[in-house]
């Protein structure tokens, strides 16, 4: 059994003696360097965050959006090489595209995370491409199925969830999306929870600052996937603040020496 | 529904004295779907004609495209022959891929994709029907021309403009699956009655969540009109 992978990681068309692929793995791992998306269904709809870190405070404000519309009822948040996930998007505009041009609806989830996850798995098959290095959540809500949440992975696979995590804080993220009854929530609650989830896995400490982009898809939005509304989500980051600035506030009045705290990966870090 | 035969329309214009006996009749037949609750009742005529000459009087001109989706065929025989085969191909692949019973809508779609894409090749009226899980009983009409438009009832072929009164003065919604099977064994008769290229027998289905029932109701056993 090979533990080094000195020769065997050089294409995607080669085994490594104990059976896997490491430029697959590789791949799986550029998307672990990138900042954290979430997905949660719930009973009505899906809603999507992505913790958009901004590297420059020159960028112009909303530019570089990780929040993706395949078709009218489909939307996409990824994470990884976001030039990756661009190129996929327009893969998924195309086979929803074609798939209502020749059955005259609209594509079913399953089936379009299916194709685009053929699509994904072809480039791990042969040495002359590389793997994408993103991996990208998909939602759509319509009335015969409801919400549907699938999740791709630069491997090629798909599952479908309830509530999916990917990019760096990924475990922290499952961990909140766990304590969660998304089954009995609706839309409109969620998307308070899903910023709530996303300010707390932001690691305050290593990235500073940060754009959260939320979108819905659901019997709210009457199953048209769009950005959520301006009000609705300032409501929702004022939510998710007030927990976060109130386990601050509680513990610098509790010991009136403490200088800082700051959260970071569900532990909080105190300089006193 | 008519058969060919293999010549020239092209001699026409080319040597006057040339004479046609034209075989290309305009939609002989006659077929019908109606919707009801929980499924779709279809009907057809049973005549199949080559000029004067009835080339198959026990026609079934009913053809499954799936197991619950049919379609009722008018115009060129080898023209809706050929279509529903192509349709039926498509459907049952996409059937499988997606692992779950097919739409009526996406059959009509496939119909009218075929039909509007090769409208000037084709002659073929073609009425799709059937139960689906997601929307129950529907019925789509694709005329000549190939638009496609949903109605919860559908009349076609040459002998269908006999009967246009018949079915919108007697057509309820809401009506029970033996009053459609009347309602439509009744239709199909009038018009048979009337239209040279439509006659035979009167073949019906039920299609719904149960499966397709089919039957057939013999020359002597059509309902009886007042003969004038």
């Amino acid at each position: 059994i090979s533990l080094l992978p000195i020769q065997y990681d050089l294409s995607a068309s080669t085994f490594s003696p104990d059976g896997r692929v490491f430029q697959v793995e590789y791949a799986i791992k550029a998307v672990e360097n990138s900042s954290t998306a979430i997905g949660i269904r719930c009973k009505d709809g899906v809603v999507f965050g992505v913790e958009k870190l901004v590297l420059s405070k020159l960028y112009e404000e909303g530019s570089n959006k990780r929040i993706f519309n395949i078709d009218r009822h489909v939307g996409m948040a990824v994470a990884g090489l976001l030039a990756d996930a661009r190129s996929l998007s327009e893969v998924s505009r195309e086979e929803a595209s074609n798939f209502r041009s020749n059955y005259g609806h609209d594509i079913p989830l399953k089936h379009l995370a299916d194709r685009v996850a053929m699509y994904v798995h072809a480039y791990t098959l042969y040495s002359a491409v590389r793997p994408f290095g993103c991996s990208f959540i998909l939602g759509s809500y319509d009335e015969d199925d409801g919400p549907q949440l699938y999740m791709v992975d630069p491997s090629g696979i798909s599952h479908g969830y309830w509530g999916c995590a990917i990019g760096k804080a990924k475990q922290a993220a499952k961990t909140e999306i766990e304590k969660l009854q998304m089954k009995e929530m609706t839309c409109r609650e969620l998307v308070k929870e899903v910023a709530k989830i996303i300010y707390i896995v932001h690691d305050e400490v290593k990235d500073k600052a940060f754009e959260l982009e939320l979108s819905w898809v659901g019997e709210v939005t009457k199953g048209r996937h769009e950005l959520v509304p301006k009000d609705i989500k300032e409501e929702a980051e004022k939510y998710a603040k007030v927990i976060y600035i109130a386990l601050k506030h509680i513990l610098s009045k509790l010991c009136p020496f403490i200088l800082n705290i700051s959260l970071s990966n569900n532990i909080v870090y105190i300089l006193w | 529904m008519f058969i060919s035969q293999n010549f020239e329309m092209d001699s026409f214009s080319q040597n006057p004295e040339f004479t046609i006996h034209s075989f290309f009749t305009f939609l002989d037949t006659t077929i019908m779907a109606v919707e009801f609750e929980g499924g779709v009742v279809i009907g057809a005529d049973s005549r199949t004609t080559t000029g004067a000459y009835i080339a198959n009087r026990v026609t079934d001109k009913l053809t499954p495209i799936h197991e619950r989706i049919f379609c009722c065929r008018s115009g060129s025989a080898a023209d809706t022959q050929a279509i529903a085969d192509a349709v039926t191909y498509q459907l049952g692949f996409h059937s499988i891929e997606l692992d779950e019973a097919p739409l009526v809508q996406t059959a009509a779609s496939l119909f009218r994709e075929m039909c509007y894409r090769y409208r000037e090749e084709l002659m073929a009226g073609i009425i799709v029907a059937g139960w689906d899980p997601r929307r129950g009983g529907q019925v789509y009409t694709v005329p000549v021309g190939g638009m496609m438009t949903r109605q919860p009832v559908s009349v076609g072929g040459s002998g269908s403009s006999y009967i246009y009164g018949y079915v919108d003065s007697n057509y309820r919604a809401g009506m029970s699956k033996e009053e459609c099977l009347k309602f439509t064994a009744e239709a199909l008769t009038l018009a048979m009655e009337r239209d040279g290229s439509s006659g035979g027998v009167v073949r019906l289905a039920v299609i719904s969540e149960q499966g397709v029932e089919r039957q057939v109701i013999l020359g002597n056993q059509l309902p009886k009109f007042s003969t004038v």
